[in-house]
């Protein structure tokens, strides 16, 4: 198994002795040293406003800039490049929708259907369109695992719905959706559908071509790039439909003193200067996923996943969520430790240098649902490694008599 | 700071035994404080008589730290009237804060002094004031 983390300086960095597990990879991925080194060379040799200027620095940038957006189109697949708009991350592309396409959309009466699982950023906007619109919201629910319930997938989605808004992989579970029968059945009433990639573009091939959703939103900070780049994608008939999100900046035709008429597409959508190390960040780190084959990233995990699931599943202090069934789970694994806390679990974890993620991840309807508060989270990505897991295993073993009880 | 520090026996022992997670019949009043980021989600009770705290207690979930700290402000108030609450509180808060450090003002705090160690970790300081903040609200409340 190649051993990516001569890549990732921070990974070898040691504090008090020891270098830092980091499993909490869900939250944010690190960043390898080529993607460092592109934003330095980018602001070292071309650093310039793009689609502004006639210099030469000015000229790079947008060629950088450009460039990216078509590489960003060939990765997921999209038909043209003119469907990539870059936002600051899967939060602002989701707001973005909401504000664009829902606000102007729907009505009193009509329907937009979300998975119970979504991320908070996958609800919020939502609940705004709702009140200000009169639509309904209406949830898919998920069973004990956390898997969209097929029956709920079939009742929910129907005339009245008008926009259907999912999570491709939850980030508290890491259950892979079926995003392909929610399209479909979504395509019988000629509902729009949402797909929230930000826990699944960074781990599996996703070709929008194929699965065909209206909408793909993505973050750059959880697949190796920059934080505060971001992508949306949307069919280009679909973006025709939309007003702008932001307005001033380049995104301008004409102003007049009263009136101003808009950029084309992509363009118009992309108010202000734009984040161009951003982008140069999120085009190595293409480069660098495609090198590696997203197939390999999805390999990997799956047996990081094997490993652990197999690692913990007779410790009686221990449980696990998600269920057993690793075909539809991605390096995700959601857990909580008898009598503990999970924020309790993490600081005694970060003491021993291994990074987890404690808390309700931004996805408080779901726990609720699933009769919690919060859990414990690790979550890998392919730098990770067996002896990462081991340190992790060793390390919660030690949990419990902290707080007083027995192992 | 180590971990045996931070999961103190006092902390342990407030944890473990829950001594003071009670509903409080016919409260005066009950506030709920919560932090977002962790879900911790505790209320206060406290029933008065006059301006005394003639009981109190808490419900609801959350970290060892958050529950002990709440076990720990529940007995150190019961019993003290708004104003010397009010003291205690404001020299709690001092104490988190680092800008109360010396010590005869700190022994108000009784067993509360111990969790002077948290101000040192930023990312469980929310956990150890969270009953402090509602104890704050529910004075200013009654007042």
């Amino acid at each position: 198994m190649i051993n990516y983390k001569k890549d990732f300086e921070v990974l070898q960095k040691e504090v008090n002795g020891s270098t830092i597990a980091y499993l909490d990879n869900a939250a944010t991925t690190q960043k390898p040293k080529q993607v460092i080194e592109a934003i330095r060379n980018y602001n070292k040799n071309y650093n310039g406003s793009p689609h502004r200027g006639a210099h030469y620095l000015s000229i790079k940038a947008t060629e950088i800039y450009e460039e990216t957006r078509k590489k960003v189109s060939e990765f997921i697949g999209a038909s043209k490049s003119e469907e990539i708009i870059f936002t600051k991350n899967a939060t602002e592309s989701l707001n973005l929708l909401a504000y664009s396409y829902g606000l102007n959309q729907l009505k009193e009466g009509d329907e937009i259907v979300l998975g119970i699982t979504n991320h908070h950023s996958n609800i919020v906007p939502w609940q705004m369109i709702s009140e200000k619109t009169g639509a309904k919201i209406v949830y898919i629910m998920s069973d004990k695992n956390g898997q969209l319930k097929k029956e709920e997938i079939e009742s929910k989605i129907n005339k009245k719905t008008k926009i259907v808004s999912v999570s491709h992989v939850s980030n508290t579970f890491g259950i892979i959706h079926p995003v392909e029968e929610i399209i479909k059945k979504a395509k019988e009433f000629s509902a729009t559908v949402i797909i929230d990639g930000a826990q699944s573009i960074p781990h599996l091939k996703i070709d929008v071509s194929k699965l065909d959703p209206d909408f793909l939103v993505f973050s750059g900070h959880k697949m190796l790039a920059s934080m505060g780049i971001g992508v949306l994608y949307g069919k280009f008939e679909k973006l025709k439909e939309m007003s702008p999100f932001l307005f001033g900046g380049d995104m301008i035709e004409y102003v007049d003193l009263y009136k101003t008429t808009y950029e084309e597409i992509p363009y118009r959508f992309e108010a202000g200067t734009q984040n161009v190390e951003g982008v140069v960040s999120l085009s190595v780190a293409i480069d660098y996923l495609n090198n590696i084959g997203m197939e390999n990233v999805e390999n990997k995990e799956k047996e990081l996943l094997k490993y652990t699931l197999s690692r913990l599943k007779d410790k009686h202090f221990i449980e696990l969520h998600g269920g057993n069934d690793t075909s539809y789970r991605t390096g995700i694994v959601s857990f909580n430790i008898k009598d503990v806390h999970p924020h309790d679990v993490a600081t005694i974890l970060d003491e021993y240098n291994i990074a987890i993620r404690s808390g309700h991840h931004c996805a408080q309807p779901f726990m609720k649902s699933m009769g919690f508060n919060s859990t414990c989270r690790i979550s890998f990505y392919f730098y990770n490694t067996f002896e990462d897991i081991d340190r992790f295993i060793e390390a919660i073993e030690k949990v419990r008599g902290y707080l007083g009880y027995e192992s | 700071m180590s971990l045996n520090e931070i999961y103190s026996e006092l902390i342990r022992y407030h944890n473990k035994n829950q001594l003071n997670k009670k509903e409080i019949p016919n409260a005066t009043i009950s506030e709920r404080g919560h932090n977002p980021s962790c879900g911790d989600d505790i209320t206060l009770h406290l029933k008065l008589e006059e301006d005394i705290i003639i009981d109190a207690g808490f419900s609801g979930i959350g970290c060892a730290i958050s529950q002990a700290s709440t076990s720990i402000m529940i007995d150190l108030i019961k019993g003290k009237n708004i104003n010397e609450v009010e003291n205690i509180l404001n020299t709690f808060l001092g104490m988190i804060k680092k800008e109360v450090e010396d010590e005869d003002q700190l022994n108000i705090l009784g067993d509360a002094i111990y969790l002077r160690n948290i101000s040192n970790m930023p990312a469980r300081v929310k956990c150890c004031a969270l009953p402090w903040h509602s104890l704050k609200v529910s004075l200013e409340r009654i007042k």
